[in-house]
């Protein structure tokens, strides 16, 4: 093909001039690959009309949405409904309860798969190894209406498991499910229960590209098997490290809405309601379009803020930057 | 690692200890799993008492068979399988041909089509909107307001472009375009079945997905008959919904306790949480190593 290009290049050159001969060759790409163009109108129109279409309809965040009238007819009201939103009594609680436990879960969260990945990777190949392994990554496919399933059976007052166990030890089990001061807690440790395992299969990829050669020469040194995963593997894993604090700083304020709204209670809201809570419970329970948009639209410019800023940091310190 | 080389002290003191965080790590994830196994098929007075803390005690299947009578639950069962199997048809037939045009190097305007995908990691047009435009298109309470939303992930879309531009040699889609087969009958014939991998993994990840989601039918659907399997569950598990209907049945045998009912009702929670999760847990040892292969795929920038 290169070959055939080439010789198409060269009897073109002679007789046209050079941007002629870019175009008509672009122009000949097209039209040979004209199929290519099929291939990619379904996720072309998919991302045009599911991705782009309800951006076009965030305008209803500046406007006082009244469905009879639609989208052009509605009014414009500036930045009302930001405005409303931050003068609020609950707009600090909100932000407080996002942000608390996205940091909550990434400071539990993101060192667990990593001490697991490195643990992992000591164990030797074996029965052991692939039952360790198996079992780890099962919870990440039980669904989130499983998982709370499980976290409200577990901690039921009258008969949870870990209420008697608890209890066996000898405490008295404070109400998880229905307090404030649990709630942020119990949503992290179970994220982590669920999900730790499956998070250390990107840093074992990572380890596996190790050069063995470099373990070797250490060992020759004299180096211990501690000392090899403290200088040798740990350094490994700080590009991959690197990349998915950023992408997790990124997500700050979007937590696990999915989770938290079927944990959520009457009695727990104080810490459980977060910023999409709020967005799902405004919008489409009590049908205020435009201003729960504003919310909405509020939380991922902060993201977005928070993502870039975040990299740009990462890009001046190191070279592990997303771009 | 490397073997052959006796253990120094430290050394052996460095693998006890990874090899108990290890077990530790083992037993804390599988605990929980067997307990709910245990628990399924247990006498429910010996789970409420917590003497039953591992093993079965005074076996029953009660739950099991109360699961089973449960039309909500066969309902709900059936419409999973069918809004699974619609979705993921669905996804696969968005993902994979797109990803096959943007591996091509000689794909004029993959750099926009790709540009325009990636946008939408990043920026979106939030819950309201997106539910704004799907009541709009007509779809709320249909089984499409489910499938098309999410008829493709930009990283899916990213992992099996890396996937075929990595796997498939070039020289052999440069020989088959020489010998003149066309574009279509190149994907069909040559690319598709050399790469039943990449196929599997995006079937298991976006089949996964439809089988576990439940908030698109929380928000588009309103008809019970067809609500999927995991909105079932949240009435159950979550709404504890399950208690008075349990309570009927119980009734019509004897006059039960009012304590026996919940008691009842929380084997029963134990028996759907095995019997809904049951076909990916068979299923996932099996294809763990595919599940992997697309993270690592996934995690090679591309």
């Amino acid at each position: 093909m290169q070959e055939t290009e080439k010789m198409h290049l060269r009897t073109i050159n002679s007789h046209k001039n050079v941007k002629r001969k870019f175009k008509g060759q672009t122009w000949k790409k097209i039209r040979q690959n004209w199929e290519l163009y099929i291939f990619i109108a379904p996720a072309f129109f998919y991302f045009l009309i599911f991705s782009y279409g309800p951006m076009y309809g965030i305008q209803i965040a500046f406007k006082n949405y009244i469905p009879s009238k639609g989208y052009f007819g509605s009014e414009w009201v500036g930045f009302d409904h930001f405005i409303r939103f931050f003068n609020s009594y609950y707009f600090w609680d909100l932000l407080w309860n996002t942000l608390s436990i996205s940091l909550y879960e990434l400071a539990i969260g993101f060192p667990i798969p990593i001490i697991l990945a490195l643990a992992f990777n000591e164990v030797k190949d074996g029965f052991f190894k692939r039952l360790v392994q198996t079992v780890t990554y099962a919870p990440h496919f039980i669904s989130v209406v499983v998982m709370a399933g499980m976290i409200i059976t577990f901690l039921s007052p009258s008969n949870g498991m870990i209420i008697h166990a608890i209890e066996g030890l000898g405490f008295s089990a404070p109400q998880f499910l229905t307090s404030p001061g649990w709630f942020k807690t119990m949503y992290v440790f179970s994220g982590v229960w669920q999900s730790a395992g499956w998070g250390t299969i990107i840093y074992l990829a990572a380890l596996s590209g190790v050069d063995p050669g470099l373990h070797e020469a250490a060992i020759i040194d004299g180096a211990s098997r501690f000392q090899r995963v403290r200088h040798i593997n740990i350094p490994t894993l700080i590009p991959t490290m690197t990349i998915l604090l950023i992408l997790n700083m990124g997500g700050l304020l979007s937590v696990g809405f999915e989770k938290i709204l079927l944990l959520q209670n009457s009695l727990n809201m104080s810490s459980s309601d977060v910023i999409s809570t709020f967005v799902y419970r405004s919008g489409l329970v009590d049908a205020q379009y435009s201003f729960s948009t504003a919310v909405g639209l509020f939380n991922s410019i902060v993201n977005c803020i928070l993502l870039i800023t975040v990299n740009q940091i990462v890009r001046r310190t190191s070279e592990n930057s997303l771009w | 690692m490397v073997s052959g080389i006796k253990l120094s002290k430290r050394d052996r003191i460095f693998l006890i200890c990874t090899y108990t965080y290890v077990a530790i790590a083992l037993l804390l994830v599988a605990y929980p799993i067997l307990y709910i196994i245990s628990a399924s098929i247990s006498d429910p007075k010996m789970v409420a008492s917590g003497e039953m803390w591992l093993l079965p005690k005074g076996i029953t299947f009660k739950g099991y068979e109360i699961v089973f009578q449960n039309s909500k639950i066969w309902t709900g069962y059936g419409n999973t399988i069918l809004y699974t199997l619609l979705g993921t048809t669905i996804n696969l037939v968005v993902t994979m041909p797109a990803a096959y045009a943007l591996s091509r190097k000689d794909f004029v305007g993959r750099g926009f089509f790709m540009g325009m995908f990636m946008v939408t990691m990043f920026i979106g047009g939030g819950l309201v909107p997106t539910y704004m435009l799907v009541k709009g298109l007509g779809m709320v309470n249909t089984m499409w307001a489910l499938v098309l939303p999410g008829a493709a992930s930009i990283w899916n879309i990213i992992v099996s472009r890396t996937f075929f531009a990595n796997s498939i040699p070039a020289e052999l889609q440069d020989a088959a375009q020489i010998d003149g087969a066309t574009n279509i009958r190149l994907f069909l014939r040559i690319v598709l079945p050399l790469s039943m991998p990449i196929i599997a993994v995006m079937a298991l990840f976006y089949g996964v997905g439809h089988w576990n989601s439940y908030f698109g039918a929380m928000i588009y659907l309103n008809d019970d008959a067809k609500y999927p399997l995991q909105l079932v569950l949240r009435q159950i598990l979550v709404l504890q919904e399950m208690q008075s209907q349990v309570g009927g049945i119980i009734d019509a045998t004897a006059a039960a306790a009012q304590n026996n009912k919940a008691e009842i009702a929380s084997l029963v929670k134990y028996g759907v949480i095995i019997v809904s999760t049951l076909p990916i847990i068979v299923v996932y040892p099996f294809l763990q190593r595919y599940f992997v292969q697309g993270v690592m795929i996934g995690s090679v920038k591309g």
